[in-house]
């Protein structure tokens, strides 16, 4: 069972208490109606499936019930670090693999 | 006298304590701290069971957790049967009843042998081979058929009654093996004051300390330095020290699960004491101190009972006071095994010979095993074994040929080398690195923090393993935030010597076909089937393994990967490292599923969840069904009725008069703030903004692909306040669907949502007297129809207490949802059911409040609604707002697929035989004469006998279904075909006037 970091409670806890909300940074647009087919396609189906650094969203569910950011790495499992929602994409990890 | 074979003056254990058991119907006396095993030898029993596959006669091969061949049946009762449990694990108890597996009808005489002789048909790859045609075979014949032939144990065929129990643990150092190198860390991390546990699979710790008589530390024998040492721990408050304690499984970030044997030894148990404990524990350090395992020689028929690894029967000699044979041979390639001979010959076993096959080993073993006269022989190889039920004598000859000699014996020990205990570091997913010099697999790059030391690391004696561990021991513990230690190292004053061994087969394992040189004593591999899967194209142990099934037995080839890997490199002429070590995975030994399940089952596998008028519902004799985890009730039958007959009934009252139903498991979410509308505007598809205060409306969510996701009606009670309601399954997920558009895309909206499902009992009063049985409950409510007409909702008292009185209806009778805090549920629900008599109302369940919305074409989220349905589909696109510029779904919506013509609609669907009522999920065609597989074009989602209509009643998804009006289709049923007749979604009062008063 992993460890996750919850920004919002800043304590790390086990992987029971979350749960995964899929992929992060697929922002919804403002002008919802007027997407073309092939812009929401990318929004609403295209998924990337990374070997390696994922950025995900997770949810404290049994927690604080927030939902926030992780970046994790899909070949050894390991959270890399975990951020609040809204901000944005990290420029740098720290200690990433590869 | 507890066995002919007991040696008094040798052994641990109190002669003085007998303990009488049985097997297979004899009985024995053994001594208490026996295994079963130990107890069996001392009665000179070594013939235990029958292979897998060939039903061979076989005996013990270690004395531990890597037993691959004694597996027996241990009852306690008829409920407490376990099979496949490990002779040399099961501790003895006073009245212990065990039986062998795999034989008929005895042990000594088993039918199955004749697989022995047939065992061509059984070579490797046989199950892919011989049993790929016909493919409808394996199921019906084959699989049953070899499941009855080669299985081991029976399972118990009544429920466990025993309990299990479950812990949670944190500690800055887990210490997995409690042998010297175990112990070492253990005292290490403790001395700092870090919390440390530490856990041995044995009911006594030492590890190979147990059979070691050369080790000395601290001035002391090694067991018993061992055994200080524990007392040492023990006493300390920040150890917690687990004996008879298996670590199966090495998770992420030292997640360690292990199981305790709590009671098992036991001869009463008692029901204040689990019978397993699971042990779920996050370590910050763990130090894997988990030894090795001593490999089998490859040779000819060396599974028959009584050839045993060299320190197995020092295990029996040294800590059970055992001996194994009386005149005892010895197979190895390595110095260890002499020492079980010195201990055997001192003991007053004679030592037919030892058998080297090894040229010219030197060393203070050989030294003194020459001294006591044992004649050892080097260069030699045992080919053969002989005897049946138990062996009778090895062949010997020298190894590059030449004349045979057969020695007579009746029991041979041997050593081929060392298997460092690797699995739990691999589990980790730490990578084993190859010591070609060693020919060893050990720890290599670290996936935790973790770390080996002693034996499993590959390091060789007794000084340098409690060093390395100590310092490991103590480094952990400050890698965890611990301070320096301030103890003293445990000082080795005399150890054993070591030497390497060998991989493989031996000489005496063939080229020959017909010889049987065991591998994998458990799934009966032989190294001629590893050759022969090589032979037919395996390349990688991977596809080896598979083959073969070398190592896929419940010991997960503990004594066998090794040797077999080494076979496969060996006919394939590569080195070891490029064909591969297979990956190790939990559990190390098997773990029962009831140490796993827990406390989780009966009652409290899933919560259950009860409304606040549960209690009313039950004393009236309902009959309930689940619903997700709530209990609800599905119908009142009164006197002898049936369920039929109670719902026809319920369903007539509710038109006729009225009806009570509890609607509290509805799911409901306040949704308050100032910007709540807007909100409600972007979750919903419809328009809210212009709702006013005191009205409701019927809502539809959607996901953004524009499929129906849930429904419920919301009220607004203020400006800034919805009482919105879900489905009674939907409510988690639309709380979270809710929540993360609030949080994640919408965080500008100054909005809260809370969970109110269980603050509110919801009573439905529908029919149409309803208004007349709520009326004289009310206070501060004008109930007439100008004032609180269909879908409006006001806040009052009823019965004295608070209420949200829903004017609203499922049932298109005028109707009414009092909502009413939990607490004051059953209350209020009796008071309304008193004035309810006074009309003829009656209580009415989910059957026929699913009976009543059919009538009416209401449609249930799940159930008429898949996942793929759209508001359009359903016939619900009067409640997507047209001129909204946003909500979720509105893209979908327009997504091609979606606005295609031919989608499947929601529709009525009309028996042409009102009396016939048709299955939901039966499959509708237009052409019932088509050639199989038909072309389907709908299927029946919802389907009842309705009393108030005098029919049957249904509602269908059909393809273009609103343009088939009138149109007959066919529901194909296996006992001949249903005609029907689509029609609209409505069957009764299609006007709607009733809903109105
Ligand atoms: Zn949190």
């Amino acid at each position: 069972m992993l460890l996750i970091r919850c920004p919002y409670c800043e304590e790390e806890r086990p992987e029971l208490e979350f749960r995964n909300a899929g992929e992060a940074h697929i922002a919804r647009s403002a002008n919802m109606a007027g997407e073309s087919d092939d812009d929401f396609e990318k929004f609403f189906f295209i998924r990337s499936n990374p070997k390696g650094i994922i950025y995900e969203r997770w949810r404290h569910i049994h927690g604080c019930a927030r939902f926030f950011n992780a970046v994790r790495d899909t070949v050894t499992d390991k959270f890399v670090m975990t951020y609040k929602a809204g901000e944005p994409k990290p420029a740098k990890l720290p200690g990433a693999s590869k | 006298m507890s066995g002919a074979f007991r040696i008094p003056s040798a052994g641990r254990l109190s002669q003085a304590k007998t303990a009488r058991f049985s097997f297979d119907g004899q009985s024995y006396t053994g001594i208490e701290g026996d295994t079963l095993a130990s107890a069996l030898l001392a009665n000179g029993v070594h013939l235990v069971g029958r292979s897998f596959k060939y039903h061979r006669p076989r005996g013990f091969l270690s004395a531990g957790a890597e037993e691959p061949n004694a597996l027996v049946e241990v009852k306690r009762d008829d409920a407490r049967k376990a099979p496949n449990i490990r002779a040399t694990v099961q501790e003895l108890y006073d009245g212990l009843v065990a039986q062998s597996q795999n034989r008929w009808p005895s042990l000594a005489f088993d039918v199955g042998a004749v697989n022995d002789i047939a065992s061509p048909l059984f070579s490797a790859g046989f199950y892919y081979k011989t049993f790929m045609w016909p493919k409808a075979a394996w199921k019906s014949l084959y699989e049953p058929k070899i499941r009855a032939a080669a299985g081991l144990g029976v399972s118990p065929d009544k429920p466990d009654p025993d309990h299990y129990s479950s812990r949670y643990a944190h500690c800055d150092v887990l210490v997995l093996g409690g042998g010297a190198a175990g112990i070492a860390a253990a005292l290490a991390a403790a001395e700092t004051g870090a919390r440390v546990i530490l856990a041995d699979e044995q009911a006594d710790f030492g590890g190979s300390l147990r059979f070691e008589t050369g080790a000395k530390i601290d001035g002391q024998d090694g067991y018993a330095w061992a055994q200080g040492a524990i007392a040492k721990l023990k006493a300390m408050d920040n150890v917690r020290v687990l004996s008879r304690t298996t670590a199966f499984g090495y998770y992420a970030q030292n997640f360690v699960g292990l199981v305790e044997r709590v009671s098992d030894h036991l001869q009463s148990p008692g029901h204040d004491l689990p019978r397993e404990r699971l042990w779920q524990v996050r370590a910050k350090r763990v130090v894997l101190a988990t030894g090795s395992i001593e490999r089998h020689m490859v040779f000819a028929d060396n599974d028959r009972p009584g050839i045993m690894l060299a320190s197995a029967a020092r295990i029996f000699l040294n800590h059970y006071g055992v001996a194994v044979g009386k005149n005892v041979g010895v197979y190895t390639a390595n110095d260890s095994a002499y020492a079980a001979a010195i201990d055997l010959k001192k003991a007053g076993v004679n030592i037919a010979a030892i058998v080297d096959l090894r040229d010219h080993p030197t060393g203070p073993v050989i030294d003194e095993a020459r001294a006591l006269g044992i004649e050892v022989n080097f260069g030699r190889a045992v080919i053969r074994a002989g005897g049946k039920l138990r062996v009778t004598s090895m062949t010997v000859q020298p190894k590059n040929g030449g004349g045979e000699r057969t020695i007579p014996v009746d029991a041979i020990l041997m050593s081929a080398g060392w298997t460092p205990s690797v699995h739990l570091f691999s589990q980790s997913r730490g990578k084993v690195a190859f010591n070609d010099e060693t020919k060893r697999f050990v720890p290599g790059i670290y996936a935790q923090d973790c770390v080996s030391v002693g034996a499993c690391n590959g390091t060789d004696g007794l000084a340098a393993s409690i060093d390395e561990a100590y310092a490991a021991g103590a480094k952990a513990a400050k890698d965890a935030g611990a301070k320096t230690a301030k103890g003293t190292k445990p000082k080795v004053d005399a150890s054993e010597s070591w030497s390497r061994g060998m991989l493989g087969a031996a000489p005496g394992a063939g080229p020959d076909k017909t010889v049987k040189a065991f591998v994998d004593f458990q799934n009966d591999v032989t190294a001629k089937d590893i050759r022969q899967a090589v032979h037919e194209g395996m390349r990688s142990i991977e596809h080896v393994k598979r083959f073969t099934t070398n190592g896929m037995a419940t010991d997960q080839g503990k004594t066998s990967n090794m040797h077999g890997l080494a076979i496969a490199a060996e006919t394939l002429g590569k080195p070891i490292p490029e064909v591969g070590l297979t990956t190790f995975r939990a559990p190390y030994t098997p773990v029962t599923f009831g140490a796993i399940v827990s406390h989780s089952r009966g009652p409290l596998f899933d919560p259950t969840r009860k409304t606040a008028i549960h209690p009313w519902a039950e004393a009236q004799g309902a009959v309930f069904e689940d619903v997700g985890q709530w209990k609800r009730a599905w119908y009142f039958p009164r006197g002898s009725e049936d369920m039929h007959a109670a719902v026809d009934r319920e369903c007539v009252a509710v038109r006729t008069n009225a009806g009570l139903f509890d609607a509290s498991t509805l799911g409901k979410i306040e949704v308050v703030g100032p910007d709540a509308a807007k909100f409600m505007e972007l979750l919903y598809t419809n328009p809210w903004e212009k709702l006013e205060p005191g009205r409701c409306r019927y809502g539809i969510m959607l996901r953004e692909d524009g499929f129906i996701y849930d429904d419920g009606v919301v009220g607004r009670l203020a400006p800034d306040r919805f009482h919105v309601t879900t489905t009674t399954g939907g409510a988690p997920r639309v709380m979270n669907h809710m929540e993360d558009y609030l949080q994640t895309e919408f965080p500008h909206l100054n909005v809260w949502l809370t969970s109110i499902t269980e603050q509110w009992a919801v009573i439905a009063v529908q029919g149409p007297k309803s208004r007349d049985i709520i009326a004289p409950l009310v206070e501060g409510i004008d109930m007439s129809d100008q004032a609180l007409p269909h879908m409006s909702v006001r806040e009052g008292k009823i019965c004295g207490v608070p209420t949200r009185l829903f004017r609203m209806s499922f049932t298109g009778e005028r109707g009414f949802e009092v909502n009413v805090p939990a607490d004051y549920g059953q209350a209020v629900w009796e008071a309304l059911w008193a004035e309810g008599q006074k009309h003829g109302a009656a209580a009415y369940g989910t059957e026929a409040m699913h009976v009543l919305r059919a009538e009416k074409g209401y449609i249930i989220v799940g159930q008429d609604t898949d996942g793929t349905v759209t508001p359009n589909d359903a016939g619900l696109d009067w409640a997507v707002g047209k001129k909204k510029a946003d909500f979720v779904g509105i893209r979908g919506l327009t997504r091609p697929d979606l606005v295609a013509k031919g989608r499947k609609q929601l529709v009525g669907l009309k028996t042409k035989d009102p009396k016939v009522v048709l299955e939901e999920g039966a499959q509708i065609v237009a052409d019932p004469k088509q050639a199989i597989p038909m072309k389907m074009i709908g299927h029946v989602t919802s389907s009842y006998w309705s009393q108030n209509c005098g029919r049957s009643i249904a509602l269908g998804l059909v393809a273009g279904g609103r343009d088939r009006m009138g149109e007959t289709l066919y529901v194909p049923m296996p006992n001949g075909v249903i005609e029907v007749e689509v029609a609209g979604m409505v069957f009764f009062d299609e006007t709607g006037g009733r809903l109105n008063g």
